[in-house]
C-alpha cells in the first residue's frame, strides 16, 4: 500500500472499491471452498473422531471413547485377561507397502528419466506429441489399465504364451497375485506422473553447462550424474513424490494384481469398511496413512523452500 | 581435422552429439511399448472370435454385441453417464467461479489457504477420501434418513473441482484486462462485459475444465466403489464385479468403449489446447 490518498471522497471510493472487490470474490468462491470442504475436509474430521469410537457390530461405529484403535495397530489384546502382546501383522502391512511404494518409484525414475530426456531434447513440434503419448494412459481408467496388465502377465497371458511357444520356457513365469506383480503394475500406473515433472526440469536445462562439462573433459557419463542430475533435482524429486503418495494408497493394483493375498494398506483400510466391519480400525489406518503422506509432503515442501533460498 | 575454427557442418555434428545420450532413446521407445502394449492386448482380443483372450482366432464383434445386449452394462452406463454429467456441471461452474476470483486479482490474504482447499482432493489418497466420504454420509444418513444417489453425484463433484479449476485458471492467467476495460470504456455494464467478452474469451478453458472433470468422474473407482449405495453400480464398479467373477472377452469389449471414450475426450481436448495456444 502506498500512502493514504489526500483527498478524502477517492479515499471513500477506493475503500468502497476494494470492499466490493472482497465481498465478489468471497461470493465467488464460496461454492466451490463449501463443496470441498464439506465433502472432503470435513470428514477427515468425523474420521478422526471414528478412529477414537467402538466399532458397530454391522459396520459403522457406537459412540464409545475408545484407543483400541491404536492399540490394535501393534498389538493383540488377549480375549482372557485383557493382556497385550505385539503383533506386527499390520505394521509389516504398512512397510511392505513403503517398501513397494519406494521400489516403484525408484523403477519409474530408471524408466522415466531417460525418457524425459529424450523427450526433452527432442525439436519442439515433436515434444507435445510425445508428451501426449506419456499422458494418454493416465486419462484412460487405470481399472481398466490394470486389467490390461493382468492379461499380461497371467500364467496364461500374453508374456507367458509367446515364451513358451518359442522354446525359452517350459512352464509358465508365475507373476501374477506376487509381490512383483504389484511392482509391475504400480510402475505401470505412476510412470506419467514421473516423466511430466522431469521433463518440466529437462526442458529448461541449459546446455552450455553441458558442453562446458564435456570442454572440461567429463566423460558422458561423468556429465549425466554431476550436471544435469544435480539440474533436474527439482524434477526428480516431484516426480518421485508424485509416483511415492498414490503408490502407498494404491488400491487397484494390489487387488488386482496381488489377487487380495498380497495386501497393501489401501484393501487393508477397504476391507475395514466391508468384510471386517472395523470402521474405528479402518479410521485409524486411515489416519496413519495420511500421517505418512503429510511427512512426505513436508520434507518434499521444506526441500523446496531451501532450494528457493539458494537461489535467492 | 586441421587446426582453426570447427567448420559449421563439425559444430552441428558437436552439438547435436552434445545433447544425445547412448540408449536413452530405446529406453523411451520401451516406456512407450509398455504404457500402451497391454492396452493394445486387451482392445485386439475383445474382437476375438473365441472365448480366449489369448489365441487369436477370427475378427468378430460377437463380443460387443453381447456386452450391449447386457442389461447389467447398459443400466451401469446409463449411472456413470449421469453422476459424470451431474459432477462435470457443478464442478465446472463452481470451478469457473473460483478461477476468477483467484486470477486477475492482487494478491489477498488467504490465497495460499484457498489454493490448498481448492487442491485438497488431490493431495490426499483417494482410499482416505473414500472412506472419510463414506463416514460422513453414514453419519448424515442415520441423522436424516435421506438416502438416494445424491450423495455420490456430491462426491464425484467434490473430487472433480480442482481438474476442471487447473485448465480455467490457466486460461485466465494468459487473458489480459484489455478488453474487458474496452467494453468498459463503451459502457458496457460489468455483467455485460463479463457475458460478451470475457466469457467467451474463456471458452476453450471451461471446455478444457468440463471435459478432464467429465473423464475423472467416469474413471472413478475408489471413492465410488466405498460410497455408491445398491443400484448405484457405475460401469468401472460393474467391470471390477465382473473381472472378479472371471475374465471374458465381454470385459474387453466394455473396457474398450471405456478407453475409446476417455481417449476421444482427451485427443479433443489437446486440439482445443493447441487452438488455445494459438
Amino acid at each position: 500500500m502506498s500512502a493514504p490518498p489526500q483527498n478524502p471522497a477517492l479515499a471513500a471510493a477506493i475503500a468502497s472499491t476494494t470492499r466490493r472487490e472482497r465481498t465478489t470474490r468471497a461470493a465467488l468462491l464460496a461454492p466451490a471452498l463449501l463443496i470441498i470442504l464439506t465433502i472432503s475436509v470435513l470428514p477427515l474430521g468425523i474420521t478422526l473422531v471414528y478412529s477414537f469410537l467402538t466399532p458397530g457390530t454391522y459396520g459403522g461405529v457406537t459412540w464409545e471413547f475408545s484407543v483400541n484403535s491404536y492399540l490394535q495397530f501393534l498389538f493383540d489384546r488377549d480375549i482372557f485377561d485383557d493382556t497385550l502382546s505385539f503383533n506386527p501383522a499390520y505394521l509389516s502391512i504398512y512397510l511392505r507397502s513403503i517398501g513397494l511404494a519406494l521400489g516403484a518409484t525408484l523403477g519409474a525414475l530408471i524408466l522415466g528419466f531417460p525418457t524425459a530426456y529424450f523427450i526433452a531434447t527432442k525439436p519442439r513440434e515433436q515434444r507435445n506429441i510425445w508428451l501426449f503419448l506419456v499422458t494418454l494412459p493416465f486419462w484412460t481408467n487405470l481399472l481398466i489399465r490394470t486389467y490390461a496388465m493382468l492379461l499380461i502377465i497371467r500364467d496364461e497371458g500374453i508374456i507367458n504364451t509367446v515364451l513358451m511357444q518359442i522354446g525359452l520356457l517350459n512352464a509358465p513365469l508365475t507373476i501374477l497375485y506376487t509381490d512383483t506383480a504389484v511392482f509391475i503394475g504400480l510402475i505401470y500406473s505412476y510412470l506419467p506422473f514421473m516423466v511430466l515433472p522431469l521433463y518440466a526440469s529437462l526442458e529448461k536445462l541449459d546446455f552450455n553447462l553441458v558442453e562446458a562439462g564435456y570442454d572440461l573433459y567429463a566423460n558422458r557419463l561423468r556429465v549425466l550424474f554431476h550436471v544435469i542430475v544435480p539440474l533436474a533435482k527439482p524434477g526428480i524429486v516431484a516426480g518421485c513424490v508424485l509416483v511415492f503418495i498414490p503408490g502407498l494408497g494404491a488400491y487397484i493394483t494390489p487387488e488386482l494384481l496381488g489377487g487380495g493375498k498380497k495386501l497393501m494398506i489401501g484393501n487393508m483400510i477397504a476391507m475395514q469398511f466391508g468384510a471386517s466391519r472395523n470402521w474405528p480400525f479402518g479410521s485409524a489406518a486411515a489416519l496413519i496413512l495420511m500421517t505418512l503422506v503429510i511427512l512426505v509432503l513436508l520434507v518434499y515442501a521444506r526441500a523446496a523452500r531451501r532450494k528457493e533460498a539458494v537461489h535467492d | 581435422m586441421t587446426e582453426g575454427s570447427p567448420a559449421p557442418v563439425l559444430r552441428a555434428f558437436r552439438r547435436r552429439d552434445l545433447r544425445a545420450m547412448p540408449g536413452f532413446k530405446a529406453m523411451a521407445w520401451l516406456c512407450i511399448i509398455a504404457l500402451y502394449m497391454p492396452l493394445a492386448v486387451l482392445i485386439i482380443f475383445s474382437f476375438n472370435d473365441n472365448r480366449s483372450v489369448v489365441r487369436w482366432t477370427e475378427f468378430s464383434l460377437d463380443w460387443y454385441a453381447k456386452a450391449l445386449a447386457n442389461d447389467g452394462i447398459r443400466n451401469a452406463a446409463l449411472v456413470s453417464v449421469k453422476i459424470a454429467l451431474f459432477a462435470t456441471v457443478i464442478s465446472t461452474v463452481v470451478a469457473t467461479m473460483a478461477a476468477l476470483a483467484t486470477t486477475r486479482t492482487r494478491g489477498f490474504r488467504g490465497q495460499g489457504l484457498v489454493y490448498g482447499i481448492i487442491n485438497q482432493p488431490l493431495m490426499i489418497p483417494e482410499i482416505v477420501t473414500a472412506i472419510a466420504t463414506l463416514s460422513l454420509f453414514a453419519l448424515i444418513k442415520r441423522l436424516t434418513g435421506v438416502t438416494g444417489v445424491g450423495y455420490l453425484m456430491m462426491a464425484h463433484a467434490a473430487f472433480c473441482i480442482p481438474f476442471a479449476y487447473m485448465p480455467i485458471r490457466a486460461r485466465l492467467e494468459t487473458m489480459t484486462l484489455t478488453m474487458e476495460q474496452a467494453a468498459a470504456d463503451l459502457y458496457a455494464t460489468p455483467l455485460k462485459a463479463f457475458a460478451l467478452i470475457t466469457l467467451p474469451l474463456l471458452g476453450p478453458g471451461i471446455v478444457s475444465g468440463a471435459m478432464l472433470a467429465f473423464v475423472v468422474s467416469l474413471d472413478d473407482v475408489i471413492i465410488t466403489l466405498l460410497v455408491a449405495g445398491p443400484g448405484e453400480t457405475t460401469l468401472p464398479i460393474y467391470i471390477l464385479g465382473a473381472i472378479r467373477r472371471g475374465i471374458t472377452p465381454e470385459i474387453n469389449a466394455v473396457s474398450t468403449i471405456l478407453v475409446a471414450v476417455s481417449v476421444l475426450l482427451v485427443v479433443l481436448l489437446f486440439f482445443v489446447q493447441r487452438r488455445m495456444q494459438r
